[in-house]
């Protein structure tokens, strides 16, 4: 059976171009960028090559951005770095996140709580962060806010020009987490008052093991890891070359297919969208237009999502859902119940998340699916029926 | 043709993934004796267990017939249909033993964060019987 990949927002494959520039580096060009000889140096210059490409990304210098091991480390960088670079003895800084965060910013700002105090801004039933609350929740004490750019679950995409000038009018920095856009919808730091940005290589064809913070010039953070001070300092680890190049040659790519790619993943997912709110009892989750080119989340009435996420499973069809019995915490997505849904509604949460080797002919399969599967499992369930 | 499953098995073992597959006695039972709703939907698990009893040649109470409809996670689909199998055609005695452990070994094992779907069916099954038990001293 042949199997369809509908969760690219969970991670992606390695695009073949990309996997061909980073063998080389595994074996043959092996250096430590920090050795001072050939092979070390020959390192170092194919990593501020990379730098610099994933600068071109985002309008950024070279020297402004940080290579990470991960999205999860950029974030926790971006939060701990700035609040632990803060002078001591005063009293609490503010931190202001969004409640539709992931859970390596929720989690990092949780760990703060105890010497930050965190303010959490609701969204409305889209997802949709609206910037006068950011504004309104920015005092004098307030250090930095961070906002998602788009929604990994709903994919609801947030005004982020918006924030940002809230931000750099109030003196406040600004930290998003770009992973689900980086590559995917055009972004200017520049234009978007940004700060810090977070992306991640595995969300855009590149491989694991590979993540970056950009830091605007001139701000300073505490690094999380301490060592032999690469990455100006900010980031000690021995450099993962191989996975920075794959990270590198996956943003050289997206910055020449990303508007092609999301004109033709637009179109697709419409098309399931369209199709798929003809299933009766069946909604859309996120906003209708501001959201992910490559993201469709829907719920249905009655549908327990792990059950539908495996019954698609044995059609060969993958996707991902927000259904507490899906996650080891038994706890229903945050993201979801933020938008206002009840938990029951929660649970039968579905996301598509498309990409760039969907095809036209694997989105009709699920649409040619999806309603048996959960004409299916409603057969079983004792709700939504006559009596 | 039976397909293949080859799914998720690091997960669910292959007894639980073919049970949700081909769930059976699912659905509602006209007239039954006992009915035990259990669960409720926020907690993502509901299940409803109707048992038909009638009387063997021994004049004992056994389960005759039984059906469930279950809300619900792949664990707690399969929960239900393996209890309606272990106590189907049992004595109402016999059926009030099942365990826990019956229903998590009749599947071959279920991850530990889904336990207490196992425990949902036998308390619904609980339920049930003793839903019968009230309706016929009342009768």
């Amino acid at each position: 059976m042949k199997r369809i990949y509908f969760d690219y927002a969970a991670t992606t494959p390695v695009d073949s171009r990309v996997v061909k520039v980073m063998v080389p580096f595994l074996s043959e060009s092996f250096g430590n960028t920090m050795s001072l000889h050939s092979f070390g140096q020959e390192a170092k210059l194919v990593l501020e090559n990379s730098r610099q490409v994933l600068a071109d990304l985002i309008n950024a210098k070279p020297n402004e951005i940080i290579f990470t091991g991960s999205a999860t480390e950029s974030n926790n960088m971006a939060l701990k770095g700035i609040a632990m670079n803060m002078p001591k003895g005063r009293k609490a800084y503010h931190i202001i996140i969004s409640s539709i965060e992931h859970a390596c910013v929720v989690e990092t700002a949780k760990f703060l709580s105890r010497g930050f105090e965190v303010t959490k801004i609701p969204v409305d039933k889209y997802g949709v962060v609206n910037p006068k609350d950011i504004e309104r929740a920015i005092k004098t004490e307030t250090i930095l806010v961070s906002v998602i750019h788009a929604s990994n679950e709903i994919g609801t995409v947030q005004s982020i020009v918006e924030i940002g000038r809230i931000c750099r009018e109030r003196k406040v920095y600004f930290h998003t987490d770009a992973s689900q856009t980086l590559g995917k919808i055009p972004i200017d730091v520049k234009e978007m008052n940004i700060d810090l940005l977070t992306g991640s290589s595995h969300k855009m064809y590149g491989p694991k093991g590979a993540g970056l913070l950009y830091i605007r010039e001139g701000i300073k953070l505490v690094p999380l890891l301490h060592g032999g001070g690469q990455e100006n300092g900010l980031r000690s680890s021995t450099v993962n070359v191989p996975a920075i190049v794959g990270f590198a040659k996956a943003a050289e790519i997206c910055k020449k297919e990303m508007i092609a790619d999301a004109r033709r993943l637009r179109k697709l997912r419409d098309k399931l969208i369209k199709n798929t709110l003809k299933i009766k009892g069946s909604y859309l989750n996120g906003h209708p237009k501001n959201r992910l080119p490559n993201n469709a989340n829907f719920r249905f009435d009655h549908i327990e999502g792990e059950a539908l996420i495996m019954r698609l499973d044995m059609e060969g069809i993958e996707c991902s859902t927000g259904s507490a019995c899906s996650s080891f915490k038994l706890e229903p997505s945050h993201v979801l119940l933020a938008t206002g849904l009840k938990t029951e509604q929660a649970h039968g949460s579905l996301r598509v998340s498309l990409g760039r080797f969907t095809t036209e002919k694997d989105i009709n399969k699920l649409i040619k699916i999806l309603p048996k599967v959960v004409e299916d499992i409603r057969r079983i369930s004792p709700y939504g029926k006559k009596d | 043709m039976v397909k293949k499953i080859n799914t998720c098995s690091s997960l669910y073992t292959p007894k639980v993934l073919a049970t949700f597959r081909n769930p059976h006695n699912y659905g509602r039972l006209k007239n039954a004796s006992g009915i035990g709703k259990i669960g409720n939907p926020v907690c993502g698990d509901v299940m409803w267990l109707y048992i038909k009893v009638a009387q063997n040649k021994k004049k004992e109470d056994f389960i005759k017939d039984i059906k469930f409809e279950t809300f619900g996670c792949v664990a707690a689909i399969s929960t239900s249909s393996i209890i309606t199998d272990l106590v189907k055609g049992k004595t109402i005695k016999k059926a009030s033993k099942i365990t826990k452990d019956n229903v998590v070994k009749a599947l071959g094992g279920l991850p530990k964060i889904k336990y207490h779907c196992s425990i949902l069916a036998v308390d619904a099954l609980d339920k049930a019987i003793k839903d019968y038990n009230a309706k016929k001293t009342k009768n």
